[in-house]
């Protein structure tokens, strides 16, 4: 059993890792909330843009279940739903989001990360990761032409792995050890 | 092969599922009416979505309406005093505007010149964004059952803000203008030179398709040249912020949209236009100078005996009013009154030209200050742009 304030990022084993789940109401309203929140807050705020709420989500559910199909489905399904919002065609997001879903359990499986240093990591890995699959879709499959300027993908990055620490351990009052 | 299977199986489902999605993308990028129909899902997600935004918009509103209409009302009387006033100085502008509108329809009339009207206006509030930087759209909270409908144009009083992309029931999704798929027919307002407006991939607007030889100067303005029949020809678009030459023989050109797309809360649905020709021919109306009579008591009512005079024997106008002649049109009435004394610069209007057949006034209109008298002795001589008018729910005659 780990302890969550013993090594930042451990290496463990199969067996070793603390599984958590989420009740129903959690699983479905926290994802519904996320896009709620990344729809209507840059009205005001136009600066909240430059966050991704649902992807800090997807990589939150995905680290704390540490399954992979759970991981890969709850990022779909965040995704898309993201995509409904827009006026481009469902799947960018989708797939963007079922690849870090899958990936960001499959670093959970391995590790446990709980410290706040190693989770503002993980999430600037993971967002970085998910605007180059992102814009490879959207160019590759969809033909957009989507502009990648290093400048504000660092920053938004950087932001995004600011409020990701803030938000995991909000969300971590939410959890239930399976 | 089953311990395969099993041994690789979240992979596999992970390449099913993507596969799914690289598939359902596939379907929608090659149907090329895709914003005609609307996917299931998307409608789910609106439906779960924009009724919470709608719910705080209303609270919101709410909120604030309590607090300003029943709480805060420091300096109401102040405010009341200068809104009559503003009033005031608007109605003369309105109708110095009707008859500068009326002497272009009489010339348009004469050209047998058909223009597209603005007969019908919705006004909506905006309840969401798409949350995303690639899609530059808004959530409004009127949709088919208010009878809206794709490729409405979208407007607030400082200019356009964009089309309607995809209509729900109660909700409807508007491109902006300064995403990277919207376009717009364009023309600069002085030098005529048109082109196509268009949104880049960092949110920015531009005028497309403006051959390196042109003259444009950055300050001008840019309006719709209602080419792509669906924004009305004259709505002011943005200004020119910045030219440069571009890498083939098109010129770079960047925008400042006029409308601030990043601070939407009201907007307007141009729901029906109409297409007609000029007409000049009505019943009388009210001119500047009868306003004046009415509002401005301490000016001399000295008007009516001078109109009266001229019924009787039509005299010339004015030599300041020659400034803009007035043609001598089929269908106008031949008995031309002098135009009023104190307002030498307004073009005399024929008899039997009807001010209530005018569109009501322009979108924009100048905001110089304060005094009506003055305003209109000291009223600039710039000639009107041809603006549709924002008449709401009364069709043009």
């Amino acid at each position: 059993m780990l302890h969550h304030n013993s090594v930042p990022i451990t290496y463990t084993s199969g067996e070793q890792v603390e599984v958590y789940r989420f009740s129903v109401p959690v699983t479905i309203a926290v994802p519904l909330v996320a896009v709620f929140l990344q729809a209507y807050l840059p009205l005001h705020f136009h600066f909240f843009s430059i966050f991704d709420l649902p992807l800090l989500v997807t990589i939150f559910f995905a680290m704390a279940r540490r399954s992979q199909v759970a991981g890969l489905l709850t990022g779909g399904i965040i995704g898309l739903l993201q995509d409904s919002l827009t006026h481009q065609p469902i799947g960018i997001y989708g797939i963007a989001k079922t690849i870090v879903g899958y990936s960001a359990s499959s670093l959970g499986i391995r590790l446990d990360v709980e410290n706040a240093g190693a989770r503002f990591l993980v999430v600037l890995v993971f967002y970085t990761l998910h605007q180059i699959i992102y814009i490879l879709v959207a160019r590759g499959l969809v033909r957009l032409t989507l502009a990648w300027n290093w400048q504000h993908e660092v920053g938004s990055a950087l932001a995004n792995a600011f409020l990701g620490v803030f938000l995991f351990f909000l969300l971590d009052r939410f959890k239930q050890r399976a | 092969m089953e311990s395969v299977l099993s041994r690789y199986r979240n992979l596999i489902i992970l390449v099913g599922v993507l596969f799914a999605q690289v598939l359902g993308l596939a379907v929608q990028v090659k149907r090329t009416s895709d914003t005609q129909e609307t996917r299931l899902i998307r409608v789910w997600t609106v439906s779960a979505v924009t009724p919470f935004e709608k719910a705080i918009v209303w609270f919101r509103h709410s909120t604030y309406n309590v607090w300003h209409n029943y709480m805060y009302l420091r300096g109401v009387r102040q405010e009341n005093r200068d809104l009559k006033a503003e009033i005031e100085r608007l109605r003369i502008e309105h109708v110095r505007l009707q008859e500068d509108a009326e002497q272009a329809r009489r010339l348009q009339a004469l050209l047998a010149f058909k223009e597209e009207y603005i007969s019908q206006t919705l006004a909506a509030q905006v309840i969401g964004a798409t949350g995303s930087e690639s899609s530059r759209a808004i959530f409004i909270d009127k949709g088919s059952k208010d009878g809206l409908d794709h490729d409405m144009p979208v407007v607030t009083a400082d200019g356009v803000v964009g089309k309607v992309l995809q209509v729900y029931k109660s909700t409807a999704l508007v491109l902006l203008l300064n995403d990277q798929t919207s376009g717009v027919g364009a023309i600069l307002e002085k030098s005529r030179v048109q082109g196509v407006a268009k949104g880049t991939a960092t949110g920015e607007l531009v005028l497309d398709r403006v051959m390196s030889d042109e003259a444009v100067q950055p300050g001008e303005n840019v309006l719709t040249s209602g080419g792509d029949r669906i924004f009305p020809k004259g709505l002011p678009l943005g200004t020119v912020t910045k030219v440069t030459p571009g890498s083939e023989v098109f010129l770079n050109i960047r925008i400042k949209p006029s409308a601030n797309l990043a601070r939407l809360e009201e907007v307007l649905v141009i729901t029906k236009k109409e297409e007609k020709q000029a007409v000049a021919e009505g019943t009388p109306s009210t001119r500047a100078a009868d306003v004046l009579a009415q509002r401005l008591p301490s000016v001399p009512d000295k008007h009516a005996v001078d109109a009266s005079k001229t019924d009787q024997a039509p005299k010339p106008a004015p030599e300041a009013a020659t400034t803009a002649p007035k043609p001598n049109t089929p269908g106008t009435a031949s008995q031309s009154k002098p135009a009023p004394k104190i307002n030498p610069a307004v073009p005399p209007r024929p008899e039997g030209v009807s001010a209530q057949q005018q569109r009501t006034p322009a979108i924009k209109t100048t905001s110089s200050q304060p005094e009506a008298g003055a305003t209109l002795v000291e009223r600039s001589a710039k000639p009107a742009t041809a603006q549709p008018a924002t008449q709401t729910g009364a069709p043009p005659q």
